[in-house]
């Protein structure tokens, strides 16, 4: 057998033995057996000696091409055997993917928080500032400066915490309106605020009634303030909070301190103005009361109701939060179940 | 007002689904509680005539009655003791429903067959308040005229709709038909029909020989005026004026009384009537009561009177409660033959409060709470004299007697067009203004682009500029009005940097997984009172409070917590962590009112982690909250440096376990363990707490947000660990180390805490992680170990510590 022959042997058997090696010591053991110093192609090299000068260079180009072809195999071999025993790894590794994660903690804004913090979002946009007022109050604001005198019946319909005749726990946010009336600079333009806080009425608290509640006030004074921007202003809130394919419709109301005084219904989002038990049949449900600023009230703070004029509206966070999820007990507000605070956690 | 669609009928020419009619009202003029026919829900009812009556063989009390139904002649047991042969009376057929959706069938009533039943009132919806009293024990009889088989509803004016509408307090005419009419014609653009009846005074007498009046304060009774009709027969009064009073919500009881109550739904006015007879003098005054004057009123309630209340009295003897309800001594009965009749006006104010005081709200009383129109008293009076007459077949006596009368009132306002436009936001033309109050009937003056109205004295709501302007946009419509926004301001609109730094506040204690709670306010006096951070004293108290539970303003936000999880806990929730951000109500500033202070605070008890498949079970405890107060302190960025010093001063909390807040030397809140005896009281479980002055946190000065550059070169670390007294603090060690540290010392973090079996008693150690680092340069290890050696050499120095 020439050594070509033998070199050729060798490839076939070589090549053979890679694609039949099924580990990876294997595959190491085949590279230093054939490719080694003391492996067969170095082996038959040395035979070389024997060959004629113009034979010798075709001999060693022809071992070089086995060589490589070799060591290409084994390589490729390697590789899928490596793959093959990570795969083999990774399928021991596996795990139930269906099992739950791992709690991560956190906690949730009070519902309430949450339509107090939309109704603001939305005024600041509009250009309003925030104006917090104090929870105990002074009769004179809570009431005689939002042209509710002493003897006023409406005072009777707002059952008060009073502390001492001139002290008492706020019966609404209206307070509000007095305190930035006499504090805004109206050279600087008109005034647009929003005050959201706890109020407070002398009631027994079951289903319906708590002793302790939230509003939140708005009111806009200026020269040029119209109650046809009150009722776009309504507009724009209600269908914020209730979706914007709801109607509103405006009622003649009463409040001391808005003459005209107006309630703001929208359409029942529960039967869209069908009739159900929501809205008592009516298909609308009630959602703020409003009107435009009582010129009393503008007097009082030392404003000319002449030259400045504009409008205020006041609306229920709880009202509004068990109407929307329809929680049905005022008190689940205050109790703070966790069942009941952890639900409202949705942010998208 | 329960408003009768039919009656409403007689005045306006309407012809609109009574729905409609409602939906207007509501977008007009005054709210609608309801919308109903009396006889919704009932079906099958007709005339029958009892043609005879026999005893049920086999009961005491039931009777057979054959009864001509219309189609038939049929056997129906009835069990009413006033049945009687010859009556008409209200049948239920087989298949019929009455009252209280009950469904009639044939049956079979102690053997005898029943074809139906009879009915009274109250069987086919009608409240036993309303029933006339008369039937009270029986079935009711319709008119002898009345045809078999025909539907009882005519005959009862259950076909009629009533509108029952929601008044606010300042339209006290729509307490009338009269108000209802003059307002629905407003708005629709019709023409009222309402008539007065005129009266006869068929009488020689004079009444001012028969009564005199005296008012001494006017204050009490603006308006007095009586009447007195004579030589009356008391008896039922007709049907159509039973059915409004039913429809409208009131009891029929005679015909005297009845007219009164039927004038007060027709006009709006209250209407009393006395037993002229029975008047002890025949002299009217009207004087506030004397204190502990004792009164009978008609409900035969002997009531104690005081010195606000108003008496209507003959002589000095009290006769009725002012407007709000007349007395039992000189109240109508079947013998009254002469009847003296008054139509007053009130002081509002005064009735209210008496009515309130008595628990007496009665249609009256509310009427003149809300006001009286004052053009209409007398009208009032001769018609119910009218027809008290006719009903009675009495007369009148002639002439009426007046102790007060109230001027009428029509102020005259003046409005510029220009004014009217601005103000709604309308661009309406005067022709649109001068149609609106051609429609409400008001008077006015045109001058060029003014317009002077006159308001009657029917609208008494309406006195000023805005209150026209409320009468313009009703009228007008609200639908009409166009919406727009107002002008923009030169301000933008953002929170303020306090009203952020609340907003972040809540939103960093989220992160941290507590949740909002929103508690009460008010609470005991002896829970207001703890967890103060400073002893602020007492808290404000209620005058007058509901109840003993809601009765102090808070001074912690931390007791309102406790309560919270006492909820949870008693409902099996075990695992509760709250925080709560409000406000907290101190005492101890000069003014009249309490220092109101912005806090924030949280709780937490149970497992942090429960029965989770994956991570151990993790009890709450001091670290963990404590762990949350810093990371929320580190995010509100204070430039001061914030401490936490152990306090074993603080009453509700655990001695052992409680840490007072410390920014640089000012207290801002505390943190610990509630003290067991108090979690007992609150009826809760091992329970930590924390509380913050917001205030302090919002004054104090901040760093902001800012950046420090990371260091290009590679830090070195040292490990220490410290064998020390149990007793031993970590922030004195921390402090130790960072006052010899060197300034390449950049961070000491603690690894490890241990005390037990391998230590000494009373002893424990700590290891630290020393990182050293510096900004300009690659740190030698010789530049380290020289730090190192001087912290290791303080420490050895300054704490009895062994290094190991």
């Amino acid at each position: 057998m020439g050594l070509r022959e033998k070199l050729d042997e060798l490839r076939q058997q070589g090549l053979k033995d890679v694609d039949n090696s099924e580990d990876l010591d294997r595959i190491n053991d085949i590279r230093v057996r054939l490719l080694g110093k003391k492996g067969p192609i170095k082996e038959a090299l040395r035979g070389m000696r024997e060959l004629s000068a113009d034979e010798r260079p075709k001999i060693g180009q022809f071992a070089n091409e086995i060589r490589d072809d070799l060591t290409k195999a084994i390589d490729k071999r390697r590789e899928e055997l490596e793959f093959a025993k990570i795969n083999a790894q990774l399928e021991q590794e596996t795990i139930d993917v269906t099992l739950p994660g791992s709690e991560v903690a956190q906690g949730q804004p009070h519902v309430i928080q949450q339509i107090i913090d939309e109704l603001v979002d939305l005024f600041v946009g509009m250009g309003y500032e925030v104006a917090v007022g104090d929870e105990v109050e002074e009769d004179h604001y809570n009431f005689e400066m939002l042209n509710l005198p002493k003897d006023h019946p409406a005072r009777d319909m707002q059952d008060t915490f009073y502390v001492t005749p001139e002290v008492l726990m706020r019966t609404q946010t209206s307070p509000m309106q007095a305190r930035m009336l006499e504090k805004h600079d109206f050279s600087k333009g008109p005034l647009k605020m929003i005050s959201p806080g706890k109020v407070y009425r002398r009631d027994t608290d079951d289903a319906t009634h708590s002793h302790q509640f939230h509003q939140v006030e708005g009111m806009v004074i200026g020269k040029h303030i119209t109650m046809a921007d009150l009722k776009g202003t309504l507009e724009v809130v209600a269908q914020e909070l209730f979706g914007d394919e709801l109607q509103v419709r405006l009622r003649p109301s009463y409040f001391p301190f808005t003459e005209p005084s107006v309630e703001a219904d929208i359409t029942c989002f529960n039967c869209l103005g069908k009739g159900c038990a929501i809205c008592k049949h009516t298909g609308w449900i009630e959602v703020l009361g409003a009107g435009m600023t009582h010129p009393n009230v503008l007097k009082m703070a030392g404003i000319d109701p002449e030259v400045y004029g504009g409008f205020a509206f006041g609306l229920g966070p709880d009202r509004f939060a068990m109407l929307k999820y329809g929680v049905e007990d005022i008190r689940d507000f205050y109790q703070n179940d966790v069942r009941f605070l952890t639900q409202f956690d949705q942010k998208g | 007002m329960k408003v009768s669609y039919k009656w409403l009928q007689e005045y306006l020419d309407i012809d609109i689904n009574p729905t409609d009619l409602a939906e207007k009202i509501a977008r007009t003029s005054v709210d609608i509680n309801d919308v109903y026919s009396p006889s919704d829900g009932l079906k099958k009812l007709v005339v029958g005539h009892i043609e005879s009556v026999e005893p049920h063989p086999d009961s005491d009390h039931l009777t057979l009655c054959q009864v001509d139904n219309g189609e038939e002649t049929v056997q129906i047991v009835c069990g009413a003791p006033n049945v009687v042969a010859g009556k008409n009376v209200i049948v239920a057929l087989p298949g019929a429903r009455i009252g209280n959706n009950i469904k009639i069938k044939r049956s079979k009533m102690r053997g005898e067959i029943s074809e139906g039943m009879l009915c009274a009132l109250q069987e086919i919806g009608f409240s036993e308040k309303i029933a006339p009293k008369a039937y009270d024990e029986g079935i009711w009889f319709l008119p002898d005229d009345a045809k078999p088989g025909e539907s009882v509803f005519p005959y009862l004016g259950m076909d009629d709709t009533i509108i029952d509408t929601d008044i606010t307090p300042n339209r006290g005419d729509m307490f009338s038909m009269l108000g209802n009419v003059n307002d629905i014609a407003a708005f629709y653009g019709l023409k009222s029909h309402f008539k007065t009846l005129n009266v006869k005074e068929n009488s020689t007498t004079s009444t001012a020989d028969l009564i005199k009046v005296q008012i001494d304060d006017t204050n009490l009774a603006p308006t007095y005026k009586l009447r007195v009709i004579n030589n009356i027969e008391i008896k039922d009064s007709p049907m159509w004026m039973q059915i409004r009073l039913w429809n409208a919500g009131i009891r029929p009881i005679n015909n005297v009384v009845d007219v009164t109550n039927y004038i007060l739904l027709k006009y709006g006015q209250p209407l009393h009537s006395f037993d002229y007879d029975k008047l002890p003098e025949k002299e009217i005054k009207v004087r506030f009561a004397k204190k502990d004057e004792a009164f009978t009123t008609l409900d035969e309630d002997e009531r104690k009177l005081n010195e606000q209340d108003v008496v209507v009295t003959a002589g000095d003897k009290p006769a009725a409660l002012a407007g709000t309800m007349g007395g039992l001594d000189t109240a109508i009965s079947n013998e009254t033959k002469n009847v003296a009749l008054e139509a007053a006006i009130f002081n509002p104010t005064l009735i209210r409060k008496q009515a309130r005081r008595h628990d007496l709200h009665s249609e009256s009383s509310t009427r003149f709470e809300r006001g009286i129109n004052p053009e209409t008293v007398e009208t009032a009076l001769n018609e119910a004299a009218e027809l008290i007459a006719e009903l009675g077949n009495g007369t009148v006596a002639t002439g009426i007697v007046t102790g007060s009368e109230a001027a009428i009132n029509e102020p005259k306002v003046e409005m510029k067009l220009a004014r009217i436009n601005h103000v709604l936001g309308t661009q309406m033309k005067m022709e649109d203004v001068t149609n609106i109050f051609d429609r409400l009937a008001f008077d006015y003056n045109v001058d060029g682009d003014t317009i002077t109205v006159t308001v009657p004295a029917r609208r008494w709501d309406v006195s000023i500029e805005a209150d026209l302007l409320e009468e313009i946009a009703r009228i007008y419509g609200y639908d009409n009005l166009p919406s727009t926004l107002p002008e923009q301001t030169s301000n933008i609109g953002a929170l303020s940097l306090r009203q952020n730094l609340i907003r972040s506040s809540r939103h960093v204690l989220e992160g941290e997984g507590l949740n909002q709670a929103i508690s009460y306010s008010l609470t005991t006096n002896d829970k207001a009172e703890q967890f103060q951070i400073e002893n602020h004293g007492t808290p404000m108290l209620l005058d007058y409070p509901m109840s003993q539970d809601h009765i102090a303003t808070r001074m912690s936000l931390i007791s309102g917590l406790l309560n919270d999880i006492a909820y949870n806990i008693a409902r099996k929730q075990k695992d509760v962590r709250l925080y709560e951000q409000g406000r907290i109500f101190t005492t101890d500033n000069d003014g009249i009112r309490p220092l109101e202070q912005e806090h924030i605070a949280g709780a937490m008890t149970g497992q942090l982690l429960n029965n989770n498949w994956h991570q151990e079970n993790h009890s709450v405890d001091f670290y963990d909250l404590k762990g949350i107060v810093e990371r929320y302190l580190e995010n509100m960025s204070l430039s001061g440096t914030v401490t936490f010093v152990p306090s074993n001063e603080r009453a509700e909390l655990h001695p052992g376990r409680t840490a007072n807040i410390k920014l640089d030397d000012q207290l801002i809140g505390f943190i610990g363990q509630v003290h067991p005896q108090i979690a007992k009281e609150y009826k809760i479980p091992e329970t930590y707490v924390f509380e913050l002055n917001l205030e302090a946190i919002i004054e104090a000065p901040k760093q902001g947000r800012h950046y420090d550059e990371i260091s290009k070169y590679p830090s070195i670390k040292r490990d220490i660990a410290l064998l020390l007294d149990d007793n031993t603090l970590n922030s004195d060690i921390t402090a130790a180390i960072n006052k010899k540290g060197g300034s390449y010392l950049v961070d000491v973090h603690l690894f490890d805490v241990y005390q037990g079996a391998h230590l000494p008693a009373h002893k424990k150690s700590l290891a630290y992680t020393l990182t050293y680092q510096d900004k300009n340069g690659t740190l030698t290890e010789d530049q380290v170990n020289e730090s190192f050696d001087k912290v290791v050499s303080y420490l050895t120095a300054e704490f009895d510590t062994e290094i190991r």
